[in-house]
């Protein structure tokens, strides 16, 4: 029998970049705010510092930071007519599981997602017509615009330190950002980063192609920085290990060394780390949530925390899973396309091709997360890249730079090299320095038969039914990928480098190995209404006024770039939101 | 863009300011030092999961797909088997973060490990089999083939070409073999491989040291000078 505990007014499930802006806000606002975290509580000082942070083997490929699938995963399968079996180990996305979430390892790549996405079926009706849709995909409006997020996009970029090129301030078209994104009020936080050789190199090519390049906004402190909340950043020191690890120099914009610590300082938020929520309980009416059920992992103890509010701030895919199993909300059938818990899960492609160039030397262990430089002239962002003649729907950004190239993941040689013995060796030796990587990144949008459920099979630690992810990549995503290759090959043949490794679009089936992306979407999306979504446009659950589902879940679909700008300026929404409206008058903030 | 001079100091300085506890950090003595526990080449180095006849296996493997030349000691002489034994025996070895409830089925590729195995279960099973085959071939166990036999018998396995009887699926086996050799090839040497940071030197990869605010204009397009230098050469 759970232990009840007294009464607080916020339980937030997870701790990352969502869960610490809203312990942040909320505990600053006067309420009392619990924070449940399934990890540990990890420092820079104790857990990311040099040397033992320096360590491939323990962060990138044993997954020190990231969830542990002995205790809980997902069955995946491609299509409805497979059976899903355990992702048994971690591969192709890894979720984080400790104080800060996947905003420690993240590697700080921010962007602005705009109107391109959040009126994606509105302004391709308008555009192509209704017909250039394809009938199962099952894209629709996010029910909010660029112009609600613009401040919090603001908000989020200065809190995390992010370092870029503004090409759009107010409308007026800036040299050398990016000129195809929607209007900033101002400049970035902070200088973009130096470039390294690789970008600098890819950025010529791309002029001479008549793209437009442009330095990769991230979250990688180009200089020490204090944030407006007073949080400290080292300048960023390109030491090559930050995709994967916690920063020593916390020039790495993570919510462990900003609003976290801000939160725990104040009285009013309480953190218990090591418990593991099973469930959101409802009252008998359903329409509102009670607090949840939650187990401490150091002795098995079960608790029952009443609140008057619930936010859920776990991993996107975490999120999901719990709205299932405290079923909240219809589950989605892909059979009738009834319901809406687990529908539009979305995930993201690519293209990549290696560049060798003889006698240069590119250094690919000195970079930061995100010394990249990016061209979006295929990208949504670009409304004249003319869709009708690609033959698809979305885009892709394409761009080079190394991030986190450390040996034993990241060893070009050209194809046909033996894999090992003296041949091998040599050729590793000559080509580690000399190569650089030309990659898309693109959107998949989403479709009626790619989905989230619970498995009818597995279980996990707590004797709960596993996840099931129902994904493949469908005919847009394949066109997307031959123009994206396509793309990159002419501008890497117009390098003329010594060999090249061409891009190849893909063709097989989506495979949980190797790594592909942590940008997993959608499960609990945001919507116009509660036929077509399981949240309004503040996040909050159509079905249950007092709750609140905040992560890259919340996306109807999902585009080329990295999701973390939308999470974080989504998440500071969210709370203005819940502190300004919903405590004055708690109830629906959109009648449905 | 400001180019002040960014010495260790500095980046210390701003690791404090960042809250970083830079007093942990500790400047090596030498950034050509070794680990002094190290195991010299011909030293036992006793294996803590391999038995005699795996323990063979691996070190034929290891010392075939790293030979001696003027690049590297051969795949024994760094540590590779010991890497390899080290990593069967611990948390990894006995996967300690693999999913292992059943049911067991072998599924599609894209679903990628479906085996009721740990790695070291699939090691020991897999180098059974695979001496199994070697003999039914070529009459001996691995260890005792000739180069190109070898040579012969790893290419097979990688392209798939060799099936198992009643073991684990050979190409399983052989993915996770390779990538041991890889990790320690160009793991930190505290694991037991890459030992004299053969593996970096051979790339010239720098290793823990990484403070590269200037480098990344000092050494644009240029060789960077390779001394690494491993997590307990700072401890």
């Amino acid at each position: 029998m759970a232990k009840k505990l007294k009464e607080v007014d916020v339980v937030l499930v997870g701790l990352g970049w969502t869960g610490g802006i809203l312990a942040k806000e909320l505990s600053a606002a006067g309420l009392k705010v619990v924070a449940l975290e399934r990890g540990t509580m990890r420092t820079t000082e104790n857990d990311y510092s040099v040397p033992h942070v320096r360590d491939e083997l323990r962060f990138v490929h044993r997954h020190d930071l990231m969830q542990n699938t002995a205790r809980d995963t997902l069955t995946v399968r491609n299509n409805v007519q497979q059976e899903a079996l355990p992702m048994r180990r971690l591969g192709s996305f890894l979720p984080g599981e400790v104080v800060g979430g996947s905003g420690v390892h993240w590697s700080g790549h921010t962007w602005r997602w705009t109107d391109e996405e959040f009126k994606i079926r509105s302004l391709y009706e308008e555009r192509y017509g209704k017909k250039f849709i394809p009938e199962d995909m099952t894209i629709q409006d996010w029910g909010i615009t660029y112009a609600e997020l613009e401040p919090y996009y603001d908000k989020f970029e200065y809190t995390a330190a992010v370092s870029g090129k503004a090409g759009n301030i107010k409308g007026q078209i800036q040299p050398g950002g990016n000129p195809f994104e929607a209007p900033r009020a101002r400049e970035y936080a902070l200088p973009p980063l130096t470039p390294i050789l690789a970008s600098q190199v890819f950025s010529e090519a791309a002029k001479n192609n008549g793209y437009h390049p442009f330095p990769r906004p991230s979250a990688n402190a180009s200089r020490a920085y204090t944030n407006p909340d007073g949080s400290h950043f080292g300048a960023c020191q390109y030491c090559g290990y930050c995709q994967r690890f916690g920063c020593e120099a916390n020039a790495k914009g993570s919510p462990h060394m900003t609003v976290i610590p801000i939160a725990m300082k104040n009285p009013n938020f309480e953190l218990r780390t090591s418990t593991w929520v099973t469930k959101v309980l409802k009252d008998p009416s359903g329409k509102r949530v009670t607090g949840v059920l939650y187990t401490n992992t150091l002795n098995g103890e079960e608790f029952e925390q009443p609140a008057g509010m619930v936010a859920l701030t776990a991993y996107a895919i975490n999120n999901v899973h719990l709205m299932l199993l405290s079923g909240i909300g219809q589950p989605y059938d892909p059979a009738t396309q009834q319901g809406v818990v687990g529908k539009n899960y979305c995930y993201q492609t690519g293209a990549s091709a290696t560049l060798f160039f003889e006698g240069r030397h590119f250094n690919p262990f000195m970079n930061a997360g995100g010394s990249n430089a990016t061209i979006d002239d295929f990208n949504s962002t670009n409304v004249q890249f003319d869709r009708a003649k690609a033959g698809f729907i979305g885009g892709y950004n394409v761009g080079s730079g190394f991030n986190t190239a450390l040996p034993i993941g990241y060893r070009p040689v050209p194809r046909g090299t033996p894999a090992w013995g003296k041949a091998w060796k040599s050729a590793t030796a000559k080509w580690y320095q000399t190569a650089m990587n030309i990659n898309a990144s693109g959107a998949v949008m989403s479709n009626r038969y790619n989905y989230y459920d619970l498995d009818p099979t597995y279980r996990n630690a707590f004797g709960l039914p596993l996840m099931r992810m129902t994904f493949d990549y469908k005919e847009n995503e394949h066109k997307m990928g031959r123009h994206a290759a396509e793309v990159i090959n002419n501008l890497a043949k117009s390098m003329n480098p010594t060999a090249l490794n061409t891009a190849i679009a893909r063709t097989e089936p989506w495979t949980v190995v190797p790594y592909q992306s942590t940008h997993n979407t959608g499960g609990t999306i945001m919507g116009t209404n509660p036929k077509n979504s399981v949240l309004n446009k503040y996040l909050q659950s159509w079905d249950c006024h007092n709750l609140f589902v905040i992560g890259a879940n919340v996306f109807a679909h999902n585009n080329s770039y990295n999701p973390t700008g939308p999470v974080g300026a989504l998440a500071y929404w969210t709370a203005d939101a819940i502190k300004n409206r919903y405590m004055k008058n708690p109830g629906p903030l959109v009648s449905a | 863009m400001k180019k002040d001079g960014f010495d260790r100091r500095d980046f210390l300085k701003s690791a404090v300011a960042g809250g970083a506890a830079a007093a942990a950090v500790s400047v090596p003595q030498s950034v050509s030092a070794q680990p002094t526990s190290a195991p010299s080449a011909t030293a036992s180095p006793g294996y803590a999961f391999l038995n005699p006849e795996e323990a063979a296996f691996v070190e034929a493997v290891v010392d075939h797909m790293v030979p001696a030349d003027e690049l590297t000691p051969k795949g024994t002489d760094i540590g590779l088997n010991i890497f390899i034994d080290r990593s069967l025996a611990g948390g990894w070895g006995k996967g300690d973060r693999l999913y292992m409830q059943g049911p067991w089925k072998p599924g599609v590729p894209s679903q990628g490990y479906q085996l009721p195995l740990t790695p070291a279960e699939l090691y020991r099973n897999g180098i059974a089999a695979a001496n199994a085959h070697c003999v039914k071939t070529y009459k001996k166990t691995f260890d005792k083939l000739t180069e190109a036999q070898r040579e012969e018998f790893l290419l097979a396995l990688q392209a798939g070409k060799v099936t198992f009887e009643n073991g684990p699926p050979a190409r399983v086996f052989f993915t996770t073999m390779y990538q041991t050799v890889m990790e320690g090839m160009f793991a930190d040497p505290m694991y037991g491989g890459n030992k004299n940071k053969a593996g970096w030197k051979l790339i010239g990869f720098p290793g823990v040291i990484a403070v590269n605010y200037q480098n990344i204009e000092k050494y644009r397009d240029k060789p960077f000078p390779t001394n690494p230098v491993g997590i307990s050469d700072m401890s």
